[in-house]
């Protein structure tokens, strides 16, 4: 104390506190400044960076994937549309103990041993954040055993899915094809623009229509602009553009031709192609075998893909399409024109058919069908008795080389430009295309083959059928097309497409058509006409060709003998027609394979075709009740097999007209018109 | 001064009120008034919370108006025994937390919980202000050297807890009582170097690893975006983004959507930043730098050393709160947990302060009821 009191000085330590305040009082304000600037910083200089990174935390951009469009035929009915599925789900991180939960629900739901693994597996693969599907398609009574008991099983819920769905099946599956989930592949062929526009989408056109107008078909993104908290829960809806529905298309498909193609061709693997000659749509267009489109929508499963791909049938495979036939004598109408408008032939000319034709200072035969020959033949006859022998000289007078570019003028060996994916051009064949394929010269012997649609001319369906639809025009064209109309809104009238015009077959005389039409004519309603038999009892008058398409050489001085070979080595049966003659509004070219004759198989099946496309429905009953008293006449064997086959029909058209309703059913809105022709 | 003739009570309460300061009084229920507004959008509008932040505002005042009654002598005589008594509790809060796991801060009497640390903030200073005051100033070698020993003990207790940010901020309330009693300038000069170079060796030796972390993170946020980077990245977007005129109040976007971490403790200045933007942090650096400098000046009004060498002490431990935690939100100095000064949730740190500005304007008395001028 005494120490304090002597030796402080209160005024001193005053003054030095003073001091040293003074200095504290400073560095505090120039610290606080520092401070301050760097906010002058954040909050002016930087503003607009911050704002930015404000809004990216807070604003989320959820993509709204639009409805996808739907798919009709000519006359309003469904061919692809969109169902609701409900699908019971969970994320891994969301369920607490995963193990006992399957358990309990695979006692409460009839839940497979199969879902359980594959939902495990899906579970290891995806984020644990990221909801997986345990069952798919619930129906309404497993809906409400799962509401019941939805406490027990914390993290499962019932979601809603939209899938791409075909109500009738394996219809026209070649034609509508398929969607299936979006892969790498898709993603690298789209643009920024595009992939912006499929962000919430999974699913995309895999094959035929649905491929071919992906465009038209998805339609338009909208968006959802949410408020999101740091936990990513929305709070609130800032912004929302709809999603514009796709298009909905009309195809020029006549579904009941359809399924009547696809039921003649069961018995035999086959394709049919019908067009309208007037103005190139396709009425329909079968390739059987078929599949099942709704087995591809969530991703096949490896034993339905293999089941597929390895059928010896091949039912993937698209014939009418991308199937090369030889065409054989179908082709002889075109080839007739193209030798009267090359001068090689008149329609008065004759050749002198001996059963067989030599290239002259050649020994080797070319056979006619009919070994006793067919004496002297004139244009009109070789066509209606299809000699061969005609047309092997026509083509051989005529040379590859005119005679490959003439057939080219009908389509042969180029694509139609039909709006699908994956068209085959088969093969008109020329000198030059043998010489780099097979580095070989081109024989006089190949020429002579070529006239009747044999040797290395192919042809597919879908060009036999534009070609006999030039024919049936009399040398105008126009391009075989599948979309007849589009439909942006249900509340807008549908949009035609407007047919494309071809350049019209450049041919010297008119006449020519009718000579050639003359001839078609007499294969089916002539007395000695190929596919006269097929023709009896036709409402209609119409003209058509048969053919008979050897897939396995027979060597010289050998005959074919169809029980002695394996059925695939047997000939396939083709035949084209259009009708009816006054004005012709369907050309149609149908094969079926390895089954025989043009004359016995297809040349029976195009009439039943032609019948269904061009009777009334009064016309048809007097058919049914016709086939009726036809049938008491016959064998009881006979008789059985029409009476089974009748059944088999009536059947069948129960059927369809139910999967017809159904899917009316189902898709809420749409009115089904059935065709009332 | 002039009461002699008045009666009883009336005299006593004006007497009281005469002892108040009352321009530092209006600044403070100024800034808490601010800091209650904020805190109500910072809370996400919880009332409970709100109720609980008007209870510790009341028992703040409460012990301000106390504190302000307490003379400096009495202050004097009593600074040993609270700092004796605080270095106890730091070490039995130490021990106890040995046996539990982790970082163990608080002390549990019944259902009180109470943080000792808080009291060094205010014991340190008083203990070493009395034993400078003693010596004659500008102190000796000697005396410096005891009076750090006097800071640095209760620091490291602190630092095991361990809790980086109190600690530093007892540190500096003592250091500062050192620096205003006379620290030589060259010394001074000295030290910084001294700490310029062991700041690496005590970063390198010294820190915990999320310590470590901190310092890192504020060089490069990025570098770790989800981990102790994602404090100072959501803050700089709340306060960048506030810009020159704020969100408004209740608006904040980083603040509402539950972006901000912390936002009603440490983080609450970013919230304030997003909502009333740079003209509301000019008025609240105004704020601010008038009660510091207010503070300064009540200190050189105290009547003696102690007095002077408390209140300077105690208004720069104030600054640095306010420098640790807007250098830490803004984005210029390591996360440290240091409070928003009075205005971030929590009620021991309010009470401290509070208490701390009733011992500022006490200052200018000797004793209770005495008069200034005899």
């Amino acid at each position: 104390m005494e120490k304090r009191v002597t030796v402080k000085s209160e005024r001193e330590e005053y003054r030095l506190f003073r001091s040293r305040a003074y200095v504290a009082a400073l560095l505090v304000l120039i610290a606080l400044s520092l401070v301050f600037a760097r906010l002058v910083f954040l909050q002016m200089n930087q503003y607009e960076h911050f704002t930015a990174l404000s809004k990216e935390n807070y604003q989320k951009r959820i993509p709204v994937p639009p409805v996808r469009g739907l798919i009709y035929d000519r006359n309003g009915v469904v061919l692809a549309d969109n169902h609701i599925e409900y699908v019971l789900e969970a994320a891994e991180d969301d369920v607490k103990d995963m193990p006992a939960s399957l358990n309990k629900l695979m006692q409460l739901l009839p839940i497979t041993i199969q879902e359980v693994n594959k939902y495990k597996q899906k579970l290891r693969v995806n984020s644990r954040f990221l909801p997986v599907v345990l069952r798919k398609n619930l129906t309404e009574k497993e809906i409400a055993i799962f509401s019941a008991n939805r406490s027990r099983f914390p993290g499962f819920k019932v979601s809603v899915r939209v899938q791409r769905n075909y109500p009738l099946g394996s219809l026209a599956s070649h034609l509508i094809g398929y969607v299936g989930r979006i892969d790498k592949r898709d993603l690298k062929n789209m643009d920024e623009a595009q992939k912006a526009n499929y962000q919430g989408t999974t699913h995309i056109g895999k094959s035929g229509i649905e491929k071919q107008y992906e465009s038209r078909l998805h339609g338009r993104a909208g968006y959802e602009l949410t408020e999101v908290d740091a936990h990513g829960k929305p709070q609130l809806k800032l912004d929302e553009k709809a999603a514009t529905t796709g298009e909905d298309l009309f195809l020029s498909i006549d579904i009941e031709l359809q399924i009547k193609a696809e039921e003649l061709l069961k018995e035999h693997n086959g394709a049919a192609v019908a067009i309208d000659p007037r103005n190139g749509e396709v009425l329909a267009m079968a390739s059987m075998p078929a599949y099942d489109p709704n087995l591809f929508v969530n991703g096949i499963s490896y034993a339905n893909y293999n089941a597929l791909r390895d059928n010896i049938d091949r039912p993937l495979f698209n014939r009418a399409l991308q199937g090369a036939y030889p065409p054989g004598s179908t082709i002889k109408p075109m080839a007739a024109i193209a030798g009267l408008n090359s001068g090689v032939v008149t329609p008065s000319s004759s050749v002198y058919g001996k059963g067989f034709y030599q290239i002259p200072g050649n020994k080797r035969k070319f056979r006619c069908w009919k070994k006793a020959g067919h004496g002297h033949i004139s244009l009109n006859r070789s066509l209606y008795q299809s000699c061969d022998v005609y047309f092997y000289d026509l083509a051989f007078r005529m040379g590859i080389k005119r005679y490959s570019k003439a057939m080219s003028r009908f389509g042969f060996g180029l694509r139609t430009g039909i709006d699908l994916p994956h068209e085959s051009k088969a093969l008109m064949p020329t000198a030059e295309w043998k010489r780099k394929r097979f580095d070989k010269f081109w024989y006089p012997g190949d020429t002579v083959n070529s006239g009747i649609g044999q040797g290395f001319f192919t042809a597919t369906p879908l060009q036999l059928a534009h070609a006999t639809a030039i024919v049936a025009n009399h040398g105008r064209q126009f391009r075989p097309h599948i979309l007849r109309a589009t439909r942006v809104s249900r509340n807008l009238p549908k949009k035609l497409v407007t047919p494309e015009k071809l350049p019209s077959v450049g041919v010297t005389k008119l006449r020519y058509w009718d000579d050639v039409e003359r001839g078609m004519i007499n294969v089916v309603h002539g007395a000695h006409g190929t596919a006269r038999s097929s023709a009896a009892g036709a409402k209609y008058r119409y003209a058509g060709k048969t053919g008979t398409a050897q897939v396995f050489g027979i060597a010289q001085n050998k005959t074919y003998d169809a029980s002695k070979l394996k059925k695939k080595l047997h000939d396939h049966s083709l035949f084209v027609a259009f009708a009816p003659l006054e004005n012709p509004r369907i050309a149609l070219a149908i094969i079926a394979e390895n089954a025989g004759g043009g004359s016995k198989v297809a040349a029976p099946l195009a009439r039943k075709l032609l019948d269904t496309y061009l009777l009334t429905p009064q016309q048809k009953e007097e058919l049914m009740a016709n086939d009726d008293s036809t049938e008491s006449d016959s064998s009881p064997s006979l008789m059985n097999i029409n009476k089974l086959r009748k059944e088999a029909e009536l059947k069948r058209q129960l059927k369809t007209q139910a999967l017809i309703n159904g899917s009316s059913n189902k898709t809420k809105n749409q009115t089904i018109i059935r065709p009332v022709q | 001064m002039n009461s002699k003739n008045s009666s009883g009570l009336s005299s006593y309460i004006f007497r009281w009120l005469a002892s108040l300061d009352l321009v530092l009084l209006v600044a403070l229920a100024l800034l808490i008034a601010l800091g209650t507004i904020i805190l109500f959008s910072a809370s996400g509008e919880n009332i409970k919370m709100m109720n609980k932040h008007t209870i510790h505002l009341v028992l703040a005042t409460v012990v301000m108006l106390i504190a302000t009654q307490l003379s400096s002598d009495l202050l004097k005589r009593w600074s040993f025994w609270i700092y004796i008594i605080g270095v106890a509790v730091l070490v039995l809060v130490l021990i106890q937390g040995s046996m539990g796991k982790g970082a163990q801060r608080w002390l549990e009497i019944g259902s009180l919980r109470f943080q000792p640390s808080e009291v060094m903030k205010l014991a340190v200073p008083m203990m070493v202000a009395s034993y400078l005051s003693k010596k004659s100033l500008p102190p000796s070698f000697k005396d410096i050297f005891i009076a750090c020993m006097l800071v640095v003990v209760p620091m490291m207790l602190i630092v095991k807890q361990p809790d980086l940010g109190t600690s530093l901020l007892v540190g500096c309330a003592g250091f500062f009582v050192i620096y205003f009693a006379g620290l030589p300038w060259k010394w001074l000069g000295a030290s910084v170097a001294a700490i310029a170079i062991a700041a690496p060796l005590v970063f390198y030796f010294g820190m915990h690893d999320y310590q470590r972390q901190r310092v890192l993170t504020l060089f490069d946020p990025a570098a770790d975006r989800l981990g102790s980077g994602y404090h100072i990245i959501q803050s700089t977007i709340a306060i960048g983004s506030g810009g020159i005129y704020g969100k408004g109040w209740l608006n904040g976007d980083q603040s509402r959507l539950d972006f901000l971490p912390e936002r009603h403790t440490d983080f609450i200045f970013a919230v304030f930043g997003e909502e009333f933007g740079l003209l509301g942090n000019g008025i609240l650096f105004f704020l601010y730098l008038f009660i510091i400098w207010r503070g300064l000046y009540l200190a050189m009004k105290g009547h003696d050393s102690f007095a002077r060498l408390l209140g300077g002490s105690l208004s720069l431990t104030f600054f640095i709160y306010l420098l640790v935690n807007t250098g830490m939100v803004s984005g210029i100095l390591p996360v440290v947990g240091v409070p928003l000064p009075l205005i971030s949730y929590g009620g021991t740190s309010l009470v401290t302060l509070m208490a701390a500005f009733g011992l500022l304007m006490g200052l200018r008395r000797r004793k209770r009821g005495y008069d200034q001028n005899t």
